[in-house]
């Protein structure tokens, strides 16, 4: 089998690679782009932690193809920040102490951004739900929501901290 | 003399006794003497013992003093997760 | 080591311990830029699977490699025997990963293969032939028990197992004082039952991955996620032959562990296909090897018998543990057996342990091993006496409650504690006077465990320009950088941004043990301290030396040295950072350093009140609200004790409700992947409410005690409660499950 060329943008910038035909993209980002920050916990779809968009939809990495990345917009963790200036939700993320050993912190980052750009004023059980594919062995959950919720707050321009 | 408890199963390489005693001045003294009066207790201790002086534990410290007055209790070496 | 006799303790005001700063490698973490196991990549690097077994219990008759190295792009193929003889104590390590004669679970490693790609190795590993004799099987605790089960282990048991048992019985334990069956005697009421609870995986999100090089000189690179990277280079260097001081470990950051990445799993063979190949070997386990052949915790079976009083005194306790840890002798029972009835003050108390083989994998530490399945009988029986007596659970707790100087149920004798201190402050909250909706239930139960300390290095560098290095060997799961980083701002009197915390390679810092036992803000956090001390002492010194006084003359206080007293003479104080950049002038670089094997870690408890909703319809169980009160002795950063509390809360939810490894007839493991083994996810679950009790331990410099492990141990005995009071329904079976609950509500009509 030969290698498939696939042209496609990902965190903005245009991008070319080589991959198999049975290659996920979650691969193809890690080994043959270099960014590892989208992790691969199960390779079956069900940790979240290989989270990233394609074309603003989130997608778990390791059940697409590359292949299928082709003209396709790929957002990563790696896009989150704008140069020095984190995202508010990574902000939050270190405040509230919503990670421990931060495997899980990719993936969670990258699908509630997405949460918040479809609503921006989500309920503590809407974000829960919405984050029901992400696992996090670590924290129980209670900080990552805090932060996703305090996060909300002040990206709605709403200054207060969630308690 | 120094009073050691020796948990229940153990009792069995001590005839049986709740609490044995054995000269010693240091946790060192203290483990050699026990396995020198009570030659069954060598597999356990070493498999592997944690002692309670005084209600604190101590694996491995042979120079942790001890005294008659000491509170002594041998234990399965105490591990983690 | 006492606690801080200088300034004492409780007088003491903190500046930086107690406040919640940003973690130093938060930026790193929600960036993407931290590097964990699977995220290191070296040139010219090939890639190392492993065959597994696909049977329970067989005898290998021969391996057929010849297929397999023929294939292009297969550089090497290795089995057990490539190892040759190795250390006694390192045998079951061994086997574990790669087994010799017999496989003994499903998954069981039998062969490993480094090849150029994932592709050309999974096509290789089909190429290698295995013949197997395939032998009965057991993967029940209590089926293993039997005197006809099959044989696991043909040597068997060691002294303490009287004969006529089963031969997977492998070790007896026995702890207590009095006698319970005179306590049984005085109670008005004595309830018996038993209890099983079903294997829980740590569950770690990042699976376990290495990369190894192995040059022809000895000379050796591993780097790998790991709770202990130094215990990786010990077994590694004893398993392959090589010197510690030639194999040099470097822990990636890691995906979490909770006891699970204490021990090797692939990094001796990937070291092994290094050495064949003459090439840098990555290895990550797949999520089905994590399953199959990483370390679950123990399943279990169990008998509880406790005797009470109308008033609610406990007048005899009884419990007898079985506790399957894998084919592999050394599941936690004795912790479980010596931990259940640690909260409590009994006159007549005994419990019975025994360490049990079976087909399945070798047990890890699991969070607090053996004392949550255990906690889970016992606790529930107490939650019982209490509904049949019409008694307060919490009352009847703190009723019994061991205090200072109660012999505890495994021996000691307590000194300080704070088990009290968690029931009053349950009782006073306002959680447990909340009123209750339709099939709404309350459960409470109590939890205990030891803590350890271990072998720790620190080392403190002084930079000219008045920044810290601080320099710890401890893998950083939880937060622990920034607790170190606080606890030697605090001591050096300079703000936490001005010190930096790094995690050592072994060829660093000496020995330091395992990042278990709820050790690390102990053990680690007492040797910052110590360290920090002596560069102090160091830049007293140097402020002397400038100042032409004694060094006795010099103290230090708010980051300065000054002198002592009017007597010492007249000198504006030194900073830290102007004596650092003196240092060149007054004798060379400044530096403390710390090494110690701390002993002396407190004891800790805690209680958790849990409120659940039990559908009749579906056996469906919700956590509706959780509370956790736990001691801390001092919380260094609240933020990350209060993490650790939900954490272990949250995973002993799991263990109750959900998690459990199914073994088919087949023997085989039929739930290894995290569709059908299921952790909790955000949306089963409400906030974790969290009380952090300071009851100072005197055997740390600020009063820590460690905090990881005791929130695991009540949450499945408390949870048992509340859908007793929810439902009516005693459940005796973890997972407490929708079939198991339902069947248990039809039972009851």
């Amino acid at each position: 089998m030969s290698q498939i060329h696939v042209s496609t943008t990902i965190n903005g910038d245009a991008t070319e690679f080589l991959c198999e035909p049975d290659e996920t993209l979650l691969d193809a980002l890690r080994d043959r782009l270099g960014l590892t920050g989208s992790k691969e916990g199960c390779g079956t779809g069900d940790c979240g932690a290989c989270s990233v968009t394609v074309n603003g939809r989130l997608v778990c990495s390791c059940l697409m193809l590359a292949a299928e990345a082709e003209d396709a917009e790929v957002t990563t963790i790696e896009g989150m920040a704008e140069g020095e200036a984190l995202h508010p939700l990574q902000r939050k993320f270190i405040e509230h102490a919503a990670l421990q050993c931060g495997i899980c912190t990719p993936g969670i980052l990258v699908a509630a951004k997405a949460l918040l750009e479809q609503n921006p004023a989500p309920t503590e059980t809407e974000a829960r739900y919405w984050l029901a594919g992400n696992l996090c062995r670590c924290t129980g959950y209670d900080k990552i929501i805090r932060a996703v919720m305090d996060a909300a707050a002040e990206m709605r321009g709403e200054m207060r901290r969630a308690s | 003399m120094v009073k050691v408890a020796i948990w229940g199963s153990l009792r069995e390489a001590t005839e049986g006794a709740a609490e044995v005693e054995v000269e010693a001045a240091n946790l060192r003294q203290l483990l050699d003497g026990l396995a020198e009066r009570h030659p069954a207790i060598r597999p356990q201790i070493e498999r592997g013992v944690s002692v309670s002086i005084d209600g604190l534990i101590f694996n491995d410290s042979w120079f942790q003093p001890v005294s008659p007055d000491s509170e002594v209790v041998l234990l399965p070496r105490i591990v983690g997760g | 080591m006492a606690l801080d006799d200088k300034l004492g303790v409780k007088d003491r005001t903190f500046k930086i311990v107690g406040t919640r700063p940003n973690r130093p490698d938060g930026i790193d973490k929600v960036t993407g830029r931290a590097r964990f196991g699977a995220d290191m990549n070296a040139p010219g690097m090939l890639t190392g699977h492993v065959l597994r077994s696909p049977h329970p219990h067989a005898r290998i008759r021969a391996i057929d490699t010849s297929k397999a190295e023929a294939l292009p792009g297969v550089k090497a193929v290795i089995t057990a025997k490539d190892f040759g003889h190795v250390p006694d104590d390192m045998a079951d390590v061994l086997d574990h990963c790669l087994a010799g004669d017999k496989v003994l679970y499903d998954g069981h490693g039998v062969a490993a293969i480094a090849a150029v790609s994932p592709a050309v190795a999974k096509q290789a590993l089909k190429l290698i032939d295995v013949d197997y004799e395939v032998l009965p099987h057991v993967t029940d605790v209590d089926a293993a028990m039997k005197p006809d089960a099959p044989v696991i282990r043909e040597a068997g048991g060691d002294e303490t197992v009287p004969d006529g048992m089963s031969k997977n019985a492998m070790h007896r334990f026995e702890f207590g004082h009095g006698d319970p069956e005179t306590g049984f005697g005085e109670a008005d009421l004595v309830i018996e039952r038993s209890f099983r609870t079903e294997a829980a995986h740590q569950g770690y999100i990042e699976p376990n991955a290495c990369l190894a090089t192995l040059a022809p000189d000895g000379q050796a690179e591993l780097w790998c996620c790991t709770q202990g990277h130094y215990a990786v280079r010990d077994m590694c260097a004893a398993i392959l032959g090589l010197d510690k001081g030639m194999l040099r470990v470097t822990a990636s950051e890691i995906g979490g562990g909770f006891g699970g990445k204490t021990t090797v799993f692939i990094e001796p063979i990937a070291l092994m296909l290094s050495k064949k190949t003459g090439r840098p070997v990555k290895m990550v386990m797949t999520r089905d090897e994590v399953f199959r052949a990483s370390g679950p915790t123990a399943s279990t079976s169990s008998d509880v018998k406790i005797g009470m009083t109308k008033d609610g005194t406990i007048t005899g306790a009884f419990a007898e543990f079985r506790y399957q840890g894998g084919a592999y002798p050394g599941s936690p029972v004795e912790f479980g057996a010596m931990a259940c009835f640690a909260p409590y003050d009994l006159k007549h108390v005994k419990t019975v342990g025994w360490d049990v083989v079976t087909n399945r994998p070798k047990q890890a530490a699991y969070r607090a091993p053996g004392a949550p399945m255990a906690a889970f009988a016992t606790e529930s029986v107490i939650d019982e006496l209490c509904q049949k007596l019409g008694l307060d659970p919490v009352e009847t707790r703190l009723k019994n409650a061991a205090s200072e100087g109660t012999k505890s149920a495994y021996g000691p004798t307590f000194p300080q504690i704070g088990v009290k201190a968690t029931l009053e402050a349950a009782k006073a909250h306002p959680h447990y006077a909340a009123p209750l909706g339709p099939n709404q239930g309350r459960g409470v139960a109590t939890g205990f465990w030891f803590n350890f300390g271990g072998n720790t290095c620190v080392s403190l560098n002084v930079n000219a320009d008045g920044t810290v290095s601080l320099t710890e060997g401890n893998p950083d799961i939880g937060g622990s950088r920034a607790s170190m980083t606080m606890m030697a701002a605090e001591e050096l009197g300079i703000p936490y941004d001005r010190i930096r915390t790094v995690i050592a390679d072994t060829g660093s810092l000496g020995l330091n043990d395992v990042t278990d036992g709820s050790r690390v803000t102990f053990a680690v956090g007492l040797s910052t301290i110590k360290a920090a001390r002596d560069a102090i002492r160091v830049m007293c010194e140097r402020a002397a030396m400038v100042w032409g006084i004694d060094p006795d003359a010099v103290e230090w206080e708010d980051g300065h040295a000054k002198p002592a007293g009017p007597n010492a003479g007249q000198f504006p104080p030194m900073s830290l950072a102007e004596i650092a950049a003196q240092a060149s002038n007054t004798g060379g670089p400044i530096a403390g350093h710390h090494e110690v094997n701390a002993e002396g870690a407190g004891v800790s408890f805690a209680t958790h009140l849990v409120d659940s909703e039990v559908d009749p319809e579906t056996g469906a169980v919700k956590t509706l609200r959780y509370t956790v009160f736990q001691d801390a002795g001092k919380a260094v950063h609240p933020s990350y004790v209060e993490g650790q509390f939900q954490g272990g809360a949250v995973q002993g939810i799991g263990w109750a409700l959900n998690e459990e490894y199914i073994y088919g007839e087949d023997g085989k493991l039929q739930n290894a992947g995290f569709l059908d083994y299921r952790v909790p996810v955000a949306s089963d679950l409400p906030m974790i409410d969290t009380v952090i009790l300071e009851i100072p331990n005197p055997g740390h410099p600020y009063g820590v005690r460690g905090v990881g492990e005791t929130s695991i141990v009540p949450p499945l005995a408390a949870i048992a409660n509340s859908v007793s009071n929810a439902a009516g329904v005693r459940l005796t079976d973890i997972p407490m499950s929708p079939p198991k609950v339902l069947e248990a509500i039809d039972a009851a009509g």
